[in-house]
């Protein structure tokens, strides 16, 4: 296949930014997107040029670094991937293809496709926990929790941090986000403790991030790579408002 | 180099706790006096660090990601053991011990491993209180599954992504230690070099990978938790960014390197399938349990699997190994899979594939139990090969996964360098000569949760420590060396990429120092490593500058330093003339095509030391004795 690349090239948080055309040649559709990326980047290098700077790890959908708009999509086409995981079938010979960086006051480009998401960690570590101490726990099986309650709890955990709820978000809302993690929280026995402290100070990072709000649009879900429900937002809320009185 | 692997005394059972009572312990109000670097935030070094900042002390903990959850400690998939006998099925400490030590072939500390199998019970519970979403049933009990090399049910799980939800737990504890103050997280850094004062570990050099500022940082001990080398073959299941270059300064700084030769190559990965490839990916050993492995009995058979019939297939694996099964070990499954492979019975376009049949696990259990227990690894096979594994069988072929050695530790995990402690798969580890499933992340959790806290907590007490501040002159030195090896690599201008590079390297490490090893390939190997190493340091291409994310300076520098450590791969296969776990050697296998150990010549850890020149390591011995399972040859008939 032969494509053509219409690619945001920023050099730091300061630089205006600006889309850069590549002709990507010789493109086989058993590649994944990014490994179609490392073949334009090679060439660039060879002509002396910087290469297309993209956060990418484990390249199988679970570590959550990479992440960008492809044709106005988070993760591109196709449901329940990271981008690591869309592979060039997806796309036809001849394609033009536009790929930018998450778009979200709160996620800074720090170069080109690379975002910075330490607002994130922020809110994680604003409550995103149980304070369970290391040494001195009781065994497992003194906690007794029912298969469909440890499932829905998995269901939330399963999120990546890798924030395509808020670039798919028109307000850029990380209420996905922060719902996953309240939620399987508030779901298990042992999140009890801090159940209301936990929501109430997570809730207040979010915002102090400047994440939007959410309206409901329900984007988050459907780009989310492990299709984590809205539901686990409605629970967010419910935590959040029982948690104020 | 005096290496002492300072097993306390007393009956096996008893070793641990009697050191946990003669160490020496800090004062509450002293610890947070102590400054202690964690460099690496996976599930060793983040469970470290978040124990450590606990007990007091002053932690200062380093990534090259943005976040800890980023680590490859993510992307296990299968499971943790812990032999809670919860399956009554016979399990017991002494078990895990036994199977441990008999899976890596006999080539592991039998001290070491026991104190693994007996704290790995409260790793369980500790990540159970964390809020870990392990699987259970419909009565609130925690669910076990079987793995490879055992023949009870003592692997916890949470779905096909237990790893996730063990790093996310550790993540966790260690995001609180972050909120309360005790310890300060620098994103974005990777060490370069570790800084040696008066004989001890005393801090490290790091390069800020968004300002490319190179930075030092003083404490009063180091620990790396840095992860495997696998991608020295740079085709592998490790993660794109996982590297070796922690280690290996510190090896170039002192530490003794420990069996390098000892890679596990996974059985099931899914094949390769271009020139283009950039990983490989695995699928979960636990797809053993319900799916069956199997080629065409005939050679060359180029019909697709439904038109297979069963009595024109060859379920191998049961066919050799009646009780074990499809769940003999993976370096004996792999093997299996390559001979398959190599005489003509590989299946694919590529011939370079073994099925991995769900067919019976979906007629006996139903579609909607196989999903519930393998659902994402199934997805993940139909996302990347385009198949349905509902309705064609997979293919699968070995990969590189896990690397066995890495630097030498004491039983206290310190390297050879006082000071510096090396805990998860970084250090030679307790897997001697083989890992089985389900053992990684047990052994990075009790490293990082239950061992090195106390043993740090000792030598931080046992020691002086004099004042030293960043502007040492020492410091002053690292940060020279490392400003002028980057600057090196940005003069050359050559013509050939970082990854060009890498990809040539890798591929003659995987044909002389992969799956299969012998004396002449090996010979070959080391003619042609330094060669390619050679020509990198004339020809690489590297563009941008180093003031200045550059992620082609990132993957030069850890290239650069696989390209050193592969030699030292090679010279290690090529002095053990045995075989043993991963290391296979075809000079010497049983008539049955088995690993021939030998147990009079090699029952040691080979520990190299740097001599100051790649290609010419010394090595160092410790003999390994085993008093309480005697060594036999392994059989999963």
């Amino acid at each position: 296949m032969k494509l053509t690349l219409k690619v945001w090239r920023q050099n730091n948080k300061n630089d205006e930014g600006r889309f850069v055309d590549y002709a990507a040649k010789d493109v086989s559709p058993d590649m994944s997107f990014l490994e179609m990326l490392d073949v334009v980047n090679i060439d660039l290098v060879k002509k002396g040029e910087t290469p297309i700077v993209f956060d990418h790890d484990c390249r199988e959908g679970i570590c959550g670094s990479c992440g960008m708009m492809i044709n106005g999509r988070a993760h591109g086409p196709g449901r329940g991937i990271a981008t690591c995981q869309l592979h060039m079938r997806s796309f036809n010979d001849g394609d033009e293809i536009t790929i930018e960086p998450w778009r979200a006051k709160a996620f800074p480009v720090l170069k080109d496709l690379m975002v910075d998401r330490t607002s994130f960690e922020r809110i994680m570590r604003a409550g995103g926990y149980t304070s369970a101490k290391t040494g001195g726990i009781p065994d497992g099986n003194t906690i007794l929790i029912p298969k469909p309650v440890a499932d829905e709890a998995f269901d939330a955990a399963a999120c990546i941090g890798c924030g395509a709820c808020v670039a798919a978000c028109p307000n850029s809302s990380a209420m996905l986000f922060v719902g996953a993690k309240v939620s399987q929280l508030a779901l298990l026995p042992q999140g009890q403790a801090e159940r209301e402290t936990r929501v109430t100070r997570m809730v207040a990072q979010m915002d102090e991030e400047k994440f939007g709000s959410c309206s409901n649009t329900y984007a988050c879900e459907a780009e989310c790579p492990k299709g984590i429900s809205v539901t686990h937002i409605a629970r967010l809320n419910r935590e959040f408002v029982s948690a104020q009185f | 180099m005096t290496m002492n692997s300072n097993i306390p005394e007393g009956p096996i059972e008893k070793k641990w706790s009697n050191h946990k009572f003669n160490m020496k312990l800090v004062n509450p109000a002293n610890r947070r006096k102590y400054k202690i670097i964690v460099v690496g935030t996976g599930l060793a070094g983040s469970s470290v660090a978040a124990t450590l900042g606990e007990l007091g002390y002053n932690v200062h903990a380093f990534c090259y990601h943005e976040s800890p959850r980023r680590a490859h400690s993510i992307a296990a998939q299968g499971g943790i053991n812990a032999p809670k006998n919860y399956s009554n099925d016979g399990d017991s400490v002494y078990r895990l011990f036994y199977d441990t030590i008999k899976g890596g072939d006999y080539r592991a500390r039998e001290s070491n491993v026991f104190r693994l199998a007996e704290v790995s019970g409260s790793i369980i519970d500790q990540c159970v209180a964390q809020g870990v979403p392990f699987a259970r049933d419909y009565a609130g009990y925690l669910d076990n599954r079987s793995f490879g090399g055992a023949q009870v049910a003592r692997t916890f799980y949470a779905r096909g992504q237990t790893g996730q939800q063990l790093l996310l737990g550790a993540y966790a504890a260690l995001n609180r230690q972050i909120d309360v103050g005790t310890v300060k997280f620098y994103d974005r850094r990777e060490m370069l070099d570790v800084v040696i004062i008066d004989g001890k570990a005393r801090g490290i050099v790091a390069r800020n990978l968004i300002s490319g500022k190179i930075e030092s940082y003083a404490a009063d001990a180091v620990v790396l938790a840095t992860g495997g080398y696998g991608n020295v073959f740079f085709l592998s299941t490790n993660a794109k960014a996982s590297n070796a270059t922690a280690v290996w300064r510190a090896h170039k700084k002192g530490a003794l390197f420990g069996n390098p030769c000892f890679t596990q190559i996974h059985p099931t990965c899914i094949p390769v399938s271009g020139e283009h490839q950039s990983k490989l990916t695995l699928m979960s050993e636990s797809l053993r349990n319900d799916g069956r492995v199997w080629v065409p009995k005939k050679k060359g058979d180029t019909r697709s699997a439904k038109d297979i019939p069963e009595n024109e297939r060859d379920y191998y694996l049961e066919r050799l190994y009646p009780s074990f099964g499809n769940l003999v070990p993976r370096d004996v499954a792999s093997r299996r899979a390559k001979e398959m492979c190599d005489n003509g019975y590989g299946v694919g376009a590529s011939k370079m594939a073994v099925y991995l049949d769900f067919a019976d696990a979906i007629k006996r259990l139903g579609s909607d139990e196989v999903f519930q227990k393998y659902g994402n690894l199934l997805d993940m096979y139909k996302q990347i090969t385009g198949e349905d594994p509902y309705k064609v069988p997979m293919r699968i072929y070995p990969a590189v996964h896990y690397t066995m050695g890495g630097l030498w530790v004491d039983y206290n995990l310190m390297s050879t360098i006082p000071g510096l402690f090396v805990l998860g798969e970084a250090n030679f580890s307790d897997h001697g000569a083989n890992r089985l499933g389900a053992s990684a992340l047990m052994q990075g959790l009790a490293d990082g949760y239950f061992i090195a806290p106390y043993t740090i907590s000792n030598y931080l007490a046992s020691n002086k420590f004099a004042a030293v501040k960043e502007d040492n002159k020492e410091f002053t030195e690292a940060e020279n060396g490392v400003t002028a090896t980057i600057n090196k690599l940005l003069s050359i201008d050559g013509t050939k990429t970082v990854d060009e590079f890498h990809r040539e390297f890798g591929k003659a490490m995987w044909d002389y120092v992969g799956m299969a090893r012998n004396k002449a390939g090996l010979q070959k190997a080391l003619k042609i490593l330094p060669e390619i190493r050679e020509k990198f340091w004339k020809e690489v291409k590297i563009t941008g500058n180093a003031h200045d994310i550059n992620t082609e300076l990132e993957k030069a520098q850890r290239v650069a330093d696989f390209m050193e450590l592969g030699e030292l791969m090679a010279i290690d296969a090529l002095h053990r003339e045995e075989s043993c776990g991963g290391h296979f050697r075809e000079e010497y296998q049983t008539e049955e095509g088995e690993a021939k150990r030998n147990d009079k010549k090699f029952a040691y850890v080979a520990a190299w030391e740097y001599t100051g020149k790649p290609g010419k390591p010394k090595m160092n011995k410790e003999d390994l004795d085993f008093e309480e399972v005697h060594p036999s040859q392994r059989s999963y008939k």
